[in-house]
């Protein structure tokens, strides 16, 4: 049994697509109540890196420790680890088939074992603490953007996971739509959640991150506290990204 | 004029009322219909199992290596399946059904069981297409969503893919089958008495094949019409469920 503080553990993460190598040896500790937030240009590998903690990509080399598991071994049910990791994407993803509350309760009805009525009891707290109650019948195409990325994190939550991974969350969204999806992202943290996020908002990053990674090239070149991060970056490739998104 | 309209009825009385045919044409009919629906179960169990056999090498095995027996096994099947859609799409039903009558069930009298295996057979192959492009155009992010909450491949199929992917294929599902439909016509070659071949028959005791064929084609116009209007009221029935 691992007592200490660790959530997930990454050591030496490689991930290859044929000659393209997209990760070349990543090492990350991520605590319980971190929030850390994962930058870098794109084609960088972060989104790849984000996509290998639940193995939606499956690591080339190197391993993974979740909880105490090394969830890259192959004997491991993925299936019963990735309930505990709730991911949230660019694209929403929501089902289309199914109402905003079926799209809360299907996992914890069919994965959890809870009753209907307890999984949609839940549901509907969720949903009420992101101010959408009155869209619990509704589907998804008769949401906005910005409600549909709220849908999706509380879809996450409904999981009761220990980990939330963000791929993106408000990259796909309108600029007006980004701000109600980062509070709802600010109340998670505040909460103690812990958190991995890719992202390229910035002020989200300084103002909620505990440990910000920047990633270039497939590995991680600088990390450490939003305040000495963001106020005094050392590597040139680092100053350089921050001069152009800052 | 009226010797027109009389020659109308003239032929009508022939083609309908004498020697009762009217009956016959109903029991070409019952028969056509019959051969119709057991192949239309018949291939689209068999294509529903095909599609998902393609569909599961493609997105769960295609460019990786094998690596557990049952890696090994769904490569086997795919290539069986492959082999399958290829071969009975490329040689005409006319030629199958052929082969099927005279070669495969040589001995056999009536030809109605092997006309149903071969439509099925047949159908099979394009429904098993048609099962593939329709799973295959759901978005990736479905089934990643699924994934992340932990649903395993099998359920993710079950609970998210399959009714959007059955959704969208329902309208190529109803053409297939109305192609079937229009294709048992083919039976009559192994003489098989349906629709197509009683028409043939009076035909050629009236000597008025404008007549017999007119309406033999009218009675499947009639047929396609009611199938295609049974079928537009499933849609809409499964678009009222979501939107």
């Amino acid at each position: 049994m691992i007592t200490d503080n660790v959530l997930i553990k990454v050591d030496n993460l490689t991930k290859s697509f044929g000659d393209l190598h997209v990760l070349r040896g990543i090492n990350a500790e991520i605590d319980r109540g971190d929030v850390m937030v994962v930058i870098g240009a794109s084609g960088s590998g972060k989104s790849t890196f984000l996509r290998c903690l639940n193995l939606l990509e499956e690591p080339s080399g190197g391993t993974i420790t979740f909880e105490g598991v090394d969830i890259t071994d192959d004997s491991v049910d993925i299936n019963k680890h990735r309930q505990k990791m709730g991911m949230v994407f660019q694209q929403f993803n929501l089902f289309p088939h199914m109402t905003v509350l079926n799209n809360l309760t299907l996992g914890p009805v069919k994965l959890l074992g809870q009753s209907k009525v307890e999984a949609e009891k839940n549901a509907m707290r969720l949903l009420e603490r992101i101010g959408l109650a009155e869209k619990a019948n509704a589907y998804p195409n008769q949401l906005s953007g910005g409600q549909k990325q709220r849908v999706a994190i509380v879809r996450a939550l409904a999981m009761n996971p220990d980990v939330m991974l963000f791929d993106e969350p408000t990259s796909a969204l309108d600029p007006e739509m980004v701000g109600e999806v980062l509070e709802v992202m600010k109340q998670l943290a505040r909460e103690g959640m812990t958190m991995v996020v890719v992202t390229h908002e910035m002020g989200f990053a300084r103002e909620v991150g505990t440990n910000i990674v920047f990633v270039d090239e497939g590995v991680i070149v600088e990390q450490g506290e939003p305040g000495e991060f963001f106020g005094n970056p050392k590597n040139p490739r680092l100053k350089d990204f921050l001069s152009k998104v800052l | 004029m009226q010797e027109f309209f009389s020659g109308i009825g003239d032929s009508l009385y022939k083609l309908l009322i004498v020697e009762n045919r009217w009956e016959m044409l109903l029991e070409g009919l019952g028969i056509t219909l019959f051969i119709a629906l057991i192949s239309t179960i018949l291939g689209t169990v068999l294509g529903f199992l095909v599609g998902i056999v393609r569909s599961t090498y493609d997105l769960q095995l295609k460019g990786k290596k094998c690596r557990k027996f049952s890696d090994y096994l769904l490569k086997a099947l795919d290539v069986v399946a492959r082999i399958y859609v290829t071969v009975i799409r490329g040689t005409p039903v006319m030629v199958q059904i052929m082969i099927m009558f005279f070669v495969v069930f040589a001995t056999a009298q009536d030809g109605v069981f092997p006309a149903i295996l071969t439509f099925g057979i047949n159908s099979g192959a394009y429904v098993a297409e048609i099962m593939r492009s329709g799973i295959m155009s759901i978005d990736k992010g479905q089934f990643e969503a699924s994934r992340s909450i932990g649903f395993d491949y099998k359920r993710t199929m079950i609970y998210i893919i399959l009714p959007q992917a059955i959704k969208n294929i329902l309208p190529a599902l109803g053409n297939e089958f109305i192609v079937l439909l229009k294709e048992t016509s083919v039976a009559c070659y192994v003489s098989v008495q349906e629709l197509t071949f009683t028409g043939n028959m009076i035909a050629s005791r009236t000597f008025d094949i404008f007549t017999s064929l007119i309406a033999v084609a009218a009675i499947y116009l009639v047929v396609v019409l009611v199938i295609s209007y049974l079928l537009k009221l499933l849609e809409r029935r499964l678009h009222n469920s979501d939107h």
